[in-house]
């Protein structure tokens, strides 16, 4: 196989694997049953799925035109932003009350908030 | 009941100097790729608003000393001289002109005048997006 194949076939890997990441965030969403479960989904899969296909697009345009520091930055960029996101929506999902999976076994953040609650009551009165 | 967002303030001291990093790639860009002082503006001032949305607006006046709406009056005027900078050549209001020089570390370099301009309309574009976005967010 030649050079230009063998970058052929590892951009067509990560295109389909990048692709298939995404697919499954999207069953995820759909099928996963309180929004702590689907933020999980959203924020990992999606994360992985399009930084590989960002990657396949580097190694593609690699042959003809070197590497484009914007592709880069755009694969650091996902990965350092898509997971706060994640995180502070799932935070702002907790403080404004949305329940738990009714089978979830364990918050550990209840007892925090509930602590910090207290001391907020108790430095106003 | 104050929460604590550690996890939002580190990361958006990370992400915003990529931002404006590449905020000022695409405005100089401009000439020959997709980009220019509107896009490149847009992107320094939500930068900004990153900022303040994750630490508060203050912090952001604190970094921005000049009042915004200056700002604007500089772009402004700094366009408006570009045009009237083509009358000193005997030429008509707003021709630009480039030329080809040898520059220390980029070689040969394009260097056009039509840059100047660039920067009015990027300094305006940030200080109409902030003065807009500063605005409403103090009114709370």
């Amino acid at each position: 196989m030649s050079e230009n194949e063998i970058t052929n076939v590892i951009v067509a890997i990560l295109v389909l694997a990048g692709t298939f990441l995404s697919l499954v965030t999207t069953v995820g969403l759909l099928r996963l049953p309180d929004i702590y479960s689907r933020s999980h989904a959203a924020s990992k899969s999606a994360t992985l799925g399009v930084m590989l296909i960002l990657l396949a697009a580097l190694i593609f345009f690699y042959q003809d035109y070197g590497l484009d520091a914007r592709l880069i930055l755009g694969i650091i960029f996902v990965l350092i932003t898509s997971p706060v996101a994640g995180h502070l929506i799932s935070r702002a999902a907790y403080y404004s009350g949305v329940p738990l999976w009714e089978q979830s076994v364990q918050d550990d953040l209840k007892e925090v908030v509930e602590e910090k609650k207290r001391s907020a009551s108790n430095a106003k009165q | 009941m104050r929460t604590n967002d550690v996890i939002l303030k580190t990361a958006t001291q990370l992400v915003t100097f990529i931002i404006i990093i590449f905020s000022i790639y695409v405005f100089l860009a401009g000439h020959h790729n997709p980009g220019g002082g509107f896009i490149g503006g847009l992107m320094t001032a939500a930068a900004f608003i990153l900022l303040g949305l994750a630490f508060d607006i203050e912090t952001v006046k604190k970094i921005i000393p000049i009042d915004l709406k200056i700002i604007t009056a500089i772009g402004l005027l700094i366009a408006v001289l570009t045009g009237i900078g083509a009358f000193v050549f005997d030429a008509n209001f707003l021709s630009h002109t480039f030329g080809y020089f040898q520059l220390p570390l980029l070689g040969k370099t394009e260097l056009a005048t039509a840059l100047l301009f660039d920067i009015g309309v990027y300094l305006v574009v940030i200080g109409v997006t902030l003065t807009i976005i500063f605005t409403i967010g103090e009114d709370q």
